[in-house]
């Protein structure tokens, strides 16, 4: 701060009154367009969370939050008779989120089913894992439906109508971001909007949680890495027979992908199969009949096993027992049997992997799938959200209470390092299981059944594990 | 402008001429880069402010007024020179003139960084002390600092008055330069939230002493003591600006060698946190020293805590070493003649060496 003393200009009067009479003569109202201090973009579970997470916020009640969906309002929701496919696996670090402004007792209200415990096992080999907390007690997750969720969000979200405006049918087509070229916007310090309806909408901080496809990672011009798998999910509600309880997700890894049943009820299961997309084409086409037999024969199989790897997995279990007697726990059971598959539930979406190299700019920040998507075999990626979701909360609280503009890129930096640092190497651990278990080659199974069975044993790699999967 | 800047200012150009010769780095960032330092190398030796001071003195030729400003008396200068306070309508062209500068200032990877960073440990540490003085029912935890004048001496683009007046406080940033005022209200003009909160006015804090003692609940001078050439009066000054009861800040450097290589040498030329010339290790103060000169002012210090920066995370953090950079907090004594006991045995010593 260069500062000469030497300049002296004298004032002899009172300074402060008559600057206020200045200041107040001259407020005009906006020009061109309405203004918002936080603008999300995209309505869906997590920028809807976001919202919620805001408007819950003490310290921003003073800010002008909107939220824009491109959807229509769908009102009041009804839970359904019938189980929506899309399912997901809430984790603890997202219930305490939720809980934090009242979704997740909405959502126990409505219709949610707790995982106790998780069986992974593969084809090719004898060799799986089985997760739990101790004595069962802890859910290990909870599978809830998408529409559930959402509705539960809306619903907290609308009780804090004075705090978020929700505009429905709204869409951004066109962002002039500060400091892209030369045109009179560009020097305005805020992100313009231009909404559908042809408005203009100004904001300090914008936040994408416009999806997979976002339109706002897209105007921050952020590198991305894109990788498609060339692989379909095939999702479904499945009628399960006798059984003791219904209360353990299971993971079959196949070469072509990993097949999953997540409870929903005493008696259903959701399905979500990960195949080729030519088999997923053909399984959608399958009569129910034909389907149920399909999705035992993978649940049930063992026409791929590999006669090398088993035996070597037999020895080595010998060892291991020798040093690690098993304690019981963690014992195999077996899958359930599929008798039926709900009317018109089976549907089926393209499986890829997209990571924003950047998550924010000055004014610009990405949140969700707009910033990263996972392959779905851990149920990881809506949680890595709405950790993104409580991150990017308690970053713009830092920022606010120390007086901060809430788009200013210093908080918005920590948001990235902080959640790269957590989101990165859970996407690579996730890349790598997929690949790793894509193949039939014998050396290869022999590794991973090997290396399952000795994770599966020793009890402090699994909790390890079970607390990273957790946060 | 003195002869050692102007050459340094040549010395400067020099080298980045040779700098694009020989390294033909391409691209406009660079040459953006090159000229931006230039521009505010410029600055830090008050080059625009002679510009102006200049502008104004052919002014006074045209209206047939051969006084220099040295020459007048003060009532002659608060007539000749009375600027608008505080300019809120400015016109468009000044305000695209400046917005250039003021993204310069505001941009937060920049040339100001470390004191944009800097915010997240003076800005908590205003607003506790403050916030101290509230009780539960007044407490507003958007807007803490809701009702308190602050006083923010040596503004510049107004880095530290505009997250100050965010948290509900009313400010009143000083700046000597003319041109730092303007880049600042060119920023505050796009924040309707607070414009209202925050005047920035073009003076001296000797000025300002004059006509506004005792009326601020706090007064910061936030790396500005390392800057003037007479830190007693500035700290006499803001001792007398804040009401009784009130809160003196300062941030600055310490007078130590250590301080000369991490303050001087490494920041400027090594590291270039800053440009070259920023500093001069003369005008450091020891926090000895300010505290006591705070005390001759009826000002106590509360607290003096060190800060670190850490070049490569770009963050400040505490720390109880406060031999570079330092923060010191002081409460004046809420009514004047409890008089210190240093200043009355110095001035008894005095009275009685008169005697």
């Amino acid at each position: 701060m260069a500062l000469r003393w030497s300049a002296v200009v004298a004032r002899r009067k009172s300074l402060i009154k008559p600057v206020h009479k200045q200041f107040f003569g001259t407020s005009r109202p906006v020009k061109n367009g309405e203004f918002a201090d936080i603008v999300i973009s995209g309505g869906g579970m997590v920028g809807a969370a976001m919202a919620c997470a805001l408007a819950n916020n003490a310290l921003l009640r003073d800010k002008r939050i909107v939220l824009l969906e491109a959807g229509k309002d769908t009102g009041e929701f009804v839970v359904p008779d019938q189980f929506s496919n899309r399912t997901c696996a809430l984790n603890p670090a997202t219930v305490r989120l939720l809980s934090s402004f009242g979704s997740w007792q909405e959502i126990e209200g409505m219709r949610c089913f707790s995982a106790l415990r998780m069986q992974v096992w593969e084809s090719c080999a004898d060799a799986m894992i089985t997760f739990n907390n101790s004595d069962m007690s802890e859910p290990l997750a909870y599978i809830v439906e998408n529409d559930v969720i959402l509705a539960a969000i809306m619903q907290a979200l609308k009780s804090k109508k004075d705090r978020v405006e929700i505009r429905y049918d709204t869409k951004a087509t066109a962002f002039d971001l500060p400091g892209s070229g030369d045109s009179e916007e560009a020097k305005m310090p805020y992100v313009k909007l231009t909404l559908n309806d042809r408005s203009v909408l100004k904001t300090k901080l914008l936040i994408g949680a416009d999806g997979t496809n976002s339109d706002v990672r897209k105007a921050s011009g952020f590198h991305t890495i894109n990788k498609d798998y060339d692989q379909s999910g095939v999702v479904a509600t499945l009628m399960l027979g006798e059984g003791v309880s219904n209360t353990t997700a299971w993971q079959r890894f196949l070469p072509t992908g990993p097949i999953a049943l997540l409870p929903i009820s005493d008696t259903m299961s959701s399905l979500v199969w990960s195949t080729t997309k030519e088999q997923a084409k053909n399984l959608q086409a399958l009569s129910a009949e034909s389907f149920v037999d399909a999705v035992n024969d993978a649940l049930w199989h063992d026409r791929e096993k590999n006669a090398i790897a088993g035996r070597l997995l037999d020895g080595f279990k010998n060892v291991l027992n020798s040093v690690l007697p098993a304690d019981g726990e963690g014992v195999r059971q077996l899958p359930p049997t599929v008798i039926d598959v709900v009317q018109n539930s089976r549907a089926s979406f393209p499986l890829g992997l997209t990571h924003s190299s950047q998550y924010v700019r000055p004014r610009i920040a990405l949140i969700g799938d707009a910033a990263h998507r996972i392959h779905p075999l851990a149920g990881q990626g809506v949680n890595l959200g709405f950790s993104d979701v409580a991150c990017l909360n308690d970053m713009l609280t830092k920022a606010v209470s120390c007086g901060a503009d809430p788009g200013a890129l210093t908080h918005l930096l920590q948001y990235e390092t902080e959640r790269q640092r957590h989101n990165v190497p859970v996407m690579l651990t996730i890349d790598s299981l997929q690949r790793l278990y894509s193949t039939e080659l014998t050396p290869v199974v022999i590794a991973r059944s090997l290396g399952l069975h000795a994770v599966h044993s020793l009890p402090f790699l699994k909790k390890f594990i079970m607390e990273r999967a957790s946060v | 402008m003195n002869m050692r800047q102007a050459l340094g200012t040549v010395c400067q150009c020099a080298k980045l001429a040779r700098k694009i010769n020989c390294q033909r780095l391409e691209g406009e960032r660079f040459y953006g880069h090159s000229a931006s330092r230039v521009l505010n190398s410029l600055r830090q030796m008050g080059f625009f402010e002679s510009m102006i001071s200049r502008g104004t003195y052919h002014q006074n030729i045209r209206h047939n007024s051969y006084t220099t400003m040295e020459e007048m008396t003060p009532e002659e200068k608060a007539c000749k020179f009375q600027r608008p306070i505080a300019q809120t309508t400015i016109d468009e062209e000044e305000v695209s003139k400046f917005s250039a500068l003021s993204a310069l200032w505001w941009d937060e990877g920049g040339e100001f960084e470390a004191l944009h960073s800097l915010n997240e440990l003076r800005v908590p540490l205003i607003r506790d002390a403050l916030v101290s003085k509230k009780t539960l029912e007044e407490y507003n935890i958007a807007r803490p600092l809701d009702g308190f004048w602050i006083l923010d001496i040596g503004s510049g683009g107004g880095i530290l008055s505009e997250p100050l007046s965010r948290l509900g406080a009313s400010v009143i940033g000083v700046d000597a330069s003319e041109e730092n005022i303007k880049i600042a209200q060119a920023h505050l003009i796009h924040d309707h939230a607070i414009r209202e909160r925050v005047k920035y006015v073009n003076t001296t804090v000797e000025e300002i002493a004059k006509t506004q003692a005792g009326k601020f609940d706090a007064v910061v001078a936030s790396e500005v003591l390392e800057h003037v050439a007479d830190a007693n009066m500035l700290v006499s000054s803001a001792c007398q600006l804040v009401k009784p009861g009130g809160s003196v800040f300062f941030t600055t450097i310490n007078k130590t060698r250590i301080a000369y290589v991490a303050g001087v040498l490494l920041a400027e030329n090594v590291l270039r946190l800053l440009a070259p010339g920023t500093h001069d290790w003369e005008k450091f103060v020891a926090p000895k020293d300010l505290s006591y000169m705070l005390d001759k002012n009826q000002c106590v210090t509360r607290l003096l805590h060190g800060m670190f920066y850490n070049p490569l995370t770009k963050r400040w953090s505490w720390t109880k070493d406060t031999s570079i950079n330092y923060a010191i907090h002081a409460i004046k004594a809420e009514s004047s003649d409890q008089q210190n006991v240093w200043t009355t045995t110095a001035e008894q010593r005095k009275q009685e060496s008169k005697d």
